[in-house]
């Protein structure tokens, strides 16, 4: 079981590169995780105890503003992440996560991976190494979204 | 009728709308009839349409090339010419000045991965482009064609996009910007789409169409992937008026648009286009 | 045949002859006169018409009528009006439509057939002529209307014997002597204490109607008269471009100098400069229509960079800031115009300095950036 997670974890994008005795270090902390169309990952408000890699299938990330419905500003594809709050403190989730389609993916235990990251700051330097430019791909779409660049003019 | 005979460029020829339909909540589209001889063009070319006591609009042109006898234009009404333009009906008449500019590089891009981007109303100058490439299949490598929209009811020519997706031979991929959770597709800027494209950077040409910020993103996307500057198009839009370089309107630096464009090259606009207001 | 064959003076009634003969010849004859206290350009009916006994003074925002203490014809410098205004009028009617039953019909206006003779173009102006004539006339859309009033139209320039405060034609290397580009040239001198004007023909045409015109060789000493005539305004020049083919690299490479805020402050963006500059084209179009709604007139007329309009694509203006539409206007005239027409658009005929309402000065601002080149803001 372990060893198959080790081979999970190489060839999933976001761990490419990544060297053997912290591949098997983080394996430690992943688990197989299957959502079926329709059903939520997390949602707001929740505690952040795991965050999730997809392999296969889409997850849309949505907001829900009382009297509206609910919005869709992301989804998230096979080779990408699926939250990040689980990295700071309160660790509570910001928004909901809900599979688009089925959606297999690797589930990682968050405190497991803080621990980790505490203890070996090797290890945390390379998650931050390979998170950071996620949430900076992410702001900067934000940024573009915000904009409205399709939106009709006034 | 149309083509313009051989007289001056700034006077317009009348033509026949033949039908009109709505597209999107304020766009429409206009088939025009250009006659016997038909209307020939190059793919990203555009036309000055002319709406009668309001006045013209550049407007890009749409339809297939190869069906030269429909003069296809698609329209979002958001202005006095634009507003009136769209709400012609079949049998009313239109003048037609065109076709002007330089279009993309369909023909150049023989034997490369294609990945064309389009933002929004993007996706119409780029059509004539995509039939080209469609009918002349096996001259090109992958095509990739990424859409980004608003929201899912702002997905211009939606349909037609689910027939080429239906043919298996070019990869679409569709984003929103933002939707209800009942839309399984994709949600993110357009941008987000390029990492899971499949196309080999260094043997491909990319022709990109959008908002200007959208299209200076992709474009740095693209160059960060690998793809040549010089192999990265953009459809500019000015102020286009006379569409023959003389009224000045259009000027972007050294070029007018009209005329030298508006397709140009991502390393001929990049650092204009990083400068504000030029 | 030497140049100097062809030279002869003509009296003052050589040159009423002159008018007379074009006239006579069909051609609308237009020239400098005194109206609303400055030297504008209209139709003549003569000499008589011309600003005999005036001078101007000229400066930054500065432009004042005087009077000369002899009765020069040409003792003056351009005023704010340029041969644009018959060559590229401010208003032309480009087509009519019609809608009717069966829809519209559209009608090109006739070209003009319009023949003008301009009497007393400045070597600076000829400059100015031969630009839009780039612009016009070159490429693959030569502007028609445009082409028939320049083939239509008979040139007698008039060398410079004095300078404006705003003239730097000399730096610009466009005069103050006409060397090409006129049917006619005048240079007017003092000879025995009278006027007269050394007249060389540049055209066959210009070469016709000289022969019909009373005139005497001209000597040496008409000659020497001219050419002393012409130093003096060269020596003269109240305004230096420095370096006019160095100004197109420069300005590209310091499109964000503080520089462009600096004049932005003082910038009016009322336009003026683009109105009475002789080489700005820029036109927009405009549609009018009758009250039925049955007839629509298509007209294009000046327009002007400095304008919001000018570079609006829907949802806003391109140039919002004054600061965008100033370096907009400049950097077309001095850098990105020798990309599209191979040459500078500027002439150095002074009148956006002298007819700037807060005296921005063309040459100054170039200075400025030329000091501290690559400063950013």
């Amino acid at each position: 079981m372990i060893v198959g997670m080790d081979a999970i974890i190489r060839e999933h994008r976001f761990f490419a590169g990544l060297d053997e005795p912290t591949i098997r270090l983080l394996a430690g902390c992943a688990r197989n995780v299957v959502f079926k169309s329709g059903q939520y990952l997390f949602h707001a408000g929740e505690d952040a105890n795991e965050f999730y890699l997809v392999r296969e299938g889409r997850v849309a990330l949505d907001v829900v503003t009382p009297g509206r419905s609910a919005i869709t500003f992301q989804t998230v594809g096979p080779g990408e992440i699926v939250g990040v709050s689980w990295l700071l403190p309160p660790y509570k989730w910001m928004h909901d996560a809900h599979a688009v389609d089925p959606v297999r993916a690797i589930g990682m235990d968050a405190k497991c991976l803080r621990g980790k990251c505490d203890a070996d700051h090797d290890v945390g330097y390379e998650m931050m190494r390979r998170f950071l430019p996620v949430l900076v791909s992410r702001l900067h779409a934000t940024r573009l979204q915000l904009l409205d660049v399709y939106g009709k003019p006034d | 009728m149309l083509p313009r005979s051989s007289g001056d460029p700034m006077v317009p020829q009348v033509a026949r709308v033949v039908a009109s339909r709505r597209e999107l909540g304020d766009v429409w589209t206009l088939d025009i009839d250009a006659g016997p001889s038909g209307f020939p063009f190059q793919p990203g070319q555009f036309n000055m349409l002319y709406a009668f006591g309001v006045g013209e609009a550049a407007i890009s042109i749409s339809g297939d090339p190869a069906k030269a006898r429909r003069l296809i234009h698609t329209i979002r009404s958001v202005g006095k010419v634009s507003d009136a333009l769209a709400r012609l009906n079949a049998g009313d008449t239109v003048g037609v000045r065109g076709p002007f500019g330089g279009g993309w590089p369909v023909a150049a891009a023989e034997g490369a991965d294609v990945v064309i981007v389009a933002g929004g109303l993007g996706l119409a100058p780029l059509r004539p482009s995509i039939y080209q490439l469609l009918a002349n299949r096996d001259r090109y490598g992958r095509i990739v064609l990424l859409c980004g929209a608003r929201s899912p009811n702002d997905i211009l020519y939606r349909s037609e996009l689910e027939e080429w997706r239906a043919r298996l031979d070019i990869d679409i991929d569709v984003s929103v910007d933002h939707a209800s959770p009942e839309w399984h597709g994709n949600v993110g800027v357009v941008t987000t789409l390029m990492p899971r494209a499949s196309f080999d950077p260094a043997r491909t040409v990319a022709m990109i169409c959008g908002p200007e910020i959208m299209m200076r993103f992709v474009a740095i996307e693209l160059e960060n992937r690998g793809v040549e500057p010089a192999r990265i198009y953009l459809s500019m839009e000015r102020n286009m008026k006379c569409a023959i370089g003389r009224c000045g309107h259009c000027q972007f630096s050294s070029d007018f648009v009209c005329k030298d464009g508006p397709v140009a090259t991502w390393a001929h606009l990049r650092r204009l286009l990083s400068l504000k207001e030029i | 045949m030497a140049e100097h064959d062809r030279q002869v003076v003509l009296s003052r009634d050589g040159l009423e002859a002159l008018v007379g003969a074009l006239r006579a010849g069909g051609y609308r004859v237009c020239g400098p006169t005194v109206r609303d206290q400055a030297i504008v350009y209209d139709e003549i009916d003569g000499i008589g018409d011309l600003p005999a006994g005036w001078t101007d003074e000229q400066d930054g925002g500065h432009y004042r009528l005087k009077r000369r203490d002899d009765d020069a014809l040409f003792g003056y410098a351009v005023g704010p009006h340029s041969w644009k205004k018959y060559l590229h009028p401010p208003r032309r009617p480009l087509w009519h439509a019609t809608r009717g039953a069966n829809g519209l019909g559209i009608a090109a206006e006739p070209e003009p057939t319009t023949r003008y003779a301009f009497i007393g173009v400045r070597a600076c102006e000829l400059a100015a002529i031969a630009v839009q004539d780039r612009v016009f006339t070159e490429g693959a859309y030569p502007d028609q209307h445009y082409a028939a009033l320049r083939e239509g139209a008979f040139i007698v320039a008039v060398n410079c014997g004095e300078a404006g405060g705003t003239c730097f034609c000399v730096s610009m290397e466009t005069g103050p002597k006409a060397r090409a580009g006129y049917d006619l040239a005048l240079t007017e001198i003092v000879i025995d204490g009278g006027r007269g004007y050394l007249a060389e023909a540049g055209s066959d045409d210009g070469a016709a109607i000289l022969a019909l015109l009373p005139a005497r060789s001209a000597s040496d000493a008409d000659r020497a008269a001219a050419e002393a005539a012409v130093a003096h305004a060269a020596a003269h020049m109240g305004r230096k471009m420095d370096d006019y083919a160095g100004v197109r690299d420069l300005l590209l490479a310091n499109l964000e100098h503080p520089r462009w805020d600096d004049v932005a402050a003082r910038c009016l963006t009322c336009g003026n400069c683009t109105m009475a500059c002789p080489t700005c084209f820029c036109t927009t179009s405009e549609d009018d229509s009758d009250l039925a709604g049955s007839e629509a007139g298509h007209s294009q007329r000046w327009d002007s960079c400095f304008t919001l309009d000018f570079s609006y694509i829907h949802g806003g203006s391109v140039r919002a800031s004054p600061k965008s539409r100033y370096r907009q206007w400049m950097t077309h005239k001095l850098a990105t115009w020798w990309d599209q027409f191979g040459s500078s658009g500027c002439v150095g005929c002074g009148r956006c300095i002298t007819w700037c309402p807060v005296g921005i000065d063309i040459t100054e601002e170039v200075r400025a950036i030329r000091m501290t080149p690559g400063a950013t803001a």
